[in-house]
């Protein structure tokens, strides 16, 4: 195994400002994502996390240029190895997909095509992208099932997806995306489906092909327990925009945002003492203003002060960026549950 | 939790029932439980090929103002449990005691008398609620079908506050509130009742993160409040120790291990419950590089082909080569006070029995014997 160090290389995958919304006829627009930047680099794993409904899969959507084209305006710049893929012709990005990119989604069901055996799913992309035989697309896809966890790969290879449980499934389907070595692979909410044994597998896998294949990650989840133990770097979502983003252990250590502060507070530990009564955030998700009447997540917030409304915070800070005018100070007990 | 201080609200609907529970006997009592739901092939004669056991023999005791949680996998029988305590579905085998009562032995009224007493509290809010139907009418019905005496909307508002939703909620539809809200209306008509038994059955992992421990916070303080007895059915076992006293955890239809709350996480004794809690992740970048994970391979087997010998023996860890494939382990009191269902349990406390391998050996998913 190859130690891979992120900072030392140049990023693959450059994220500016990246906008969506959403034109619906009779009705506002809707502002899906809203001045969204990050990179992410060979080898490292970037989280993106929030609640649902803040925007983290019409970014990865975006991202792959899997939005539809009508009724949908993406702004912003998506810039690939060099390669502006906003602005890259169909047929290109199909290709880039095929290849360097891959995405894995929550349901598997929706990604693969049901009346299509597993391994003719995964060979498909052998024979096409990387120019295998069929003899040989058939034995790397055993050997794909084969490292994904699968038990008994050529049995399974013939089977189509519904003859797989919901574990094995989302696992074939990493496989396929593994079929053509992707550079950068965007998991969205990968485990969310399953049970927390089959999480640990999935995330397990993960961790060794970005190990040892320096393949980037950008793993989109709402389990801040998975982006513990996974990613490099964390950006907290809320309403369309980045409020907080962190090397993982500053964000964990000490979170800034009152959002960030509120989520690792609210969330009960397998390893916290029994009696200790979670301290939830007010109110729910459908509370925000829009970020062109101040901070979205000023209705809910403990620490909203006046200069919260009307203008919203900017992200700002390099290293640890924050979105907040009024921030958690290191001695606030946000994330410290007081005893019941 | 703390020991509820009183029994039902005065002027609650009815009384509990009247059953020949001895004092100190626990409310609810589960003996040899099983659910086999028949597979049946053909058009015609329908006949039955197999069984689904969804719940294969429970036993199981719930104390008067405790909390039980259940944790397992999807399809590992929890909700079945649940609802055969409730007789929601007809069990196959088996005795449930309710306050010292034979729950299969009530005649259909008596069931009905019965029912008003045990609840349960939905995973999802919606698909459990009317959207043609107000807050108030949702709230209302249970207490009309029930001969409610006093003011109903009254009660309505009482509700309403308990489960802290303003008054004006009342007279709103289910669809018009965020889920948190409506799972807040199915809490509050669980209680209408005041009921002694709840079973809530994933009662939050339908709702936003922010959102759960609102939900988890008022299960609590209504257990407080109202003296209630919760049977929670989950899959997070994070939540569930958070709330329970007790745990039980389920493995293909069996309970494999069964324990207070903290001595569950501060040693797990089953191989099933040691790799369920090493797979839970833990918001703490600290803690989960020092975490040792126990990685399981293969699915869980169907629950139509429970595996022979011990159920967990296809995807254990610490299998060894004698018993566990031909011998059946009991659910025994190993300590007091600790339960569980291993033949080499106290090998495996004592470190003598160690897992085939652990996620930071690159081998870790060759652990094992998959099932296939
Ligand atoms: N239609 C089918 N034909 C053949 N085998 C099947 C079929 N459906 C399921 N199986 C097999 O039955 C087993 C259990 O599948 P099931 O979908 O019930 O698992 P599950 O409990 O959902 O698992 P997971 O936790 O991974 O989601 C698996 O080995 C699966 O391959
Ligand atoms: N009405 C039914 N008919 C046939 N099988 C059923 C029925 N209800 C549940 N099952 C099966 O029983 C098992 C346990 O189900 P359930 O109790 O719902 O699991 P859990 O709640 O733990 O996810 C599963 O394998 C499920 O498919
Ligand atoms: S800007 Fe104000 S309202 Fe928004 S998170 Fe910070 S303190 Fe809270
Ligand atoms: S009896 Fe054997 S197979 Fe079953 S849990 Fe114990 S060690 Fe594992
Ligand atoms: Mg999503
Ligand atoms: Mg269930």
């Amino acid at each position: 195994m190859r130690p891979v160090n992120p900072a030392s290389r140049g990023s693959l995958l450059e994220v500016e400002d990246l906008s969506v919304v959403f034109r619906q006829r009779g009705r506002a627009d809707v502002r899906a994502v809203d001045g969204v930047s990050f990179s992410v680099s060979p080898g490292e794993t970037v989280g993106l996390v929030g609640e649902s409904g803040c925007g983290k899969s019409v970014t990865s959507l975006a991202i792959m240029g899997l939005l539809p084209k009508r009724g949908v305006r993406v702004e912003g710049g998506v810039s690939f190895d060099g390669t502006d893929l906003l602005s890259l012709p169909p047929d290109k990005l199909r290709l880039l997909r095929g290849r360097d990119l891959a995405i894995v989604f929550q349901d598997p069901m929706t990604s693969l095509n049901p009346v299509v055996p597993i391994g003719t799913q995964v060979t498909e992309v052998l024979t096409r992208h990387r120019g295998l035989s069929n003899g040989e697309a058939r034995e790397e896809a055993a050997d794909l099932l084969r490292r994904v966890g699968i038990p008994d790969p050529s049995r399974r290879l013939r089977e189509y997806p519904h003859q797989l449980s919901g574990g094995m499934r989302q696992r074939a389907l990493i496989a396929a995306a593994l079929a053509c070595r992707p550079r950068l692979l965007i998991a969205d909410e990968p485990t969310t489906a399953l049970d927390v044994t089959i999480q640990a597998q999935i995330l397990e896998l993960l961790k060794t092909l970005v190990a040892e294949s320096g393949t980037a990650l950008i793993l989109i989840t709402h389990d801040l327990g998975v982006v513990a133990g996974t990613c490099d770097t964390v950006h907290v979502m809320y309403g369309g925009r980045i409020v907080e983003r962190a090397p993982r252990h500053e964000l964990f250590a000490e979170p800034r945002h009152p959002y960030t502060g509120g989520l690792l507070a609210s969330v009960p530990r397998l390893d916290q003492p029994r009696g200790v009564r979670l301290q939830p955030i007010e109110g729910s998700p459908r509370d925000v203003i829009p970020w062109a009447r101040g901070c979205a997540f000023a209705p809910r917030c403990p620490n909203r002060v006046e200069e919260c409304t009307p203008v919203a915070p900017e992200l700002l800070g390099d290293r640890h960026g924050l979105r907040c005018v009024n921030p958690l100070r290191s001695d606030q007990p946000a994330t410290k549950a007081v005893p019941r | 939790m703390n020991t509820p201080t009183g029994p039902a609200v005065p002027g609650s609907p009815g009384g509990p029932p009247d059953g020949s529970a001895a004092p100190g006997e626990p409310l609810l009592s589960v003996r040899g439980l099983k659910v086999h739901f028949p597979i049946r092939k053909g058009v015609l004669l329908q006949r039955v090929t197999g069984y689904v056991r969804a719940v294969d023999g429970v036993d199981l005791d719930v104390g008067r103002g405790m909390t039980y949680g259940l944790v397992g996998e999807s399809g590992c029988g929890k909700s079945t449990l649940g609802k055969a305590v409730l007789r929601l579905v007809e069990p196959t085998a088996g005795t449930v005691r309710f306050n010292g009562v034979d729950v299969a032995g009530q005649s259909r009224e008596g069931m009905r008398r019965l029912r008003r007493h045990m609840q349960m509290v939905f995973q999802d809010p919606l698909a459990s609620l009317d959207p043609r139907q107000s807050v108030e009418s949702v709230l209302s019905e249970p207490l009309r079908a029930h001969g409610f005496a006093g003011d109903r909307s009254r009660r309505v508002r009482e509700l309403l506050d308990l489960v802290g939703l303003p008054a004006g909620a009342a007279a709103r539809y289910p669809h018009e509130f965020s889920g948190g809200q409506r799972q807040r209306v199915g809490i509050a008509r669980a209680i209408a009742l005041n009921p002694e038994l709840i079973i809530a059955d994933e009662p939050v992992s339908a709702l936003d993160v922010s959102i759960q421990a609102q939900i988890v916070n008022l299960l609590e303080d209504l257990q407080d409040q109202l003296g209630l007895t919760y049977v929670v059915v989950a899959h997070d076992l994070a939540v569930v120790r958070h709330v329970s006293d007790v745990i039980g955890v389920m493995y293909l239809g069996a309970l494999v291990e069964e324990a207070s709350s903290d001595e569950l996480y501060a040693q797990p004794l089953h191989p099933y419950t040691i790799a369920l809690m090493s797979a839970i992740p833990i918001p703490d970048p600290e803690v989960e590089e020092r975490r040792r994970r126990i990685l399981l391979t293969g699915d869980l087997p169907s629950p139509v082909d429970v595996p022979p010998g011990c159920r967990f023996h296809t995807r254990c860890p610490f299998r060894q080569p004698t018993r566990c494939a031909d011998e059946s382990p009991d659910l025994r009191e190993m300590r007091p006070g600790r339960k569980v269902a291993c033949h080499w349990a106290e090998e495996i406390a004592a470190g003598a029995i160690r897992a085939a391998a652990s996620a930071h050996d690159p081998t870790a998913t060759e652990v094992g014997t998959p099932s296939s």
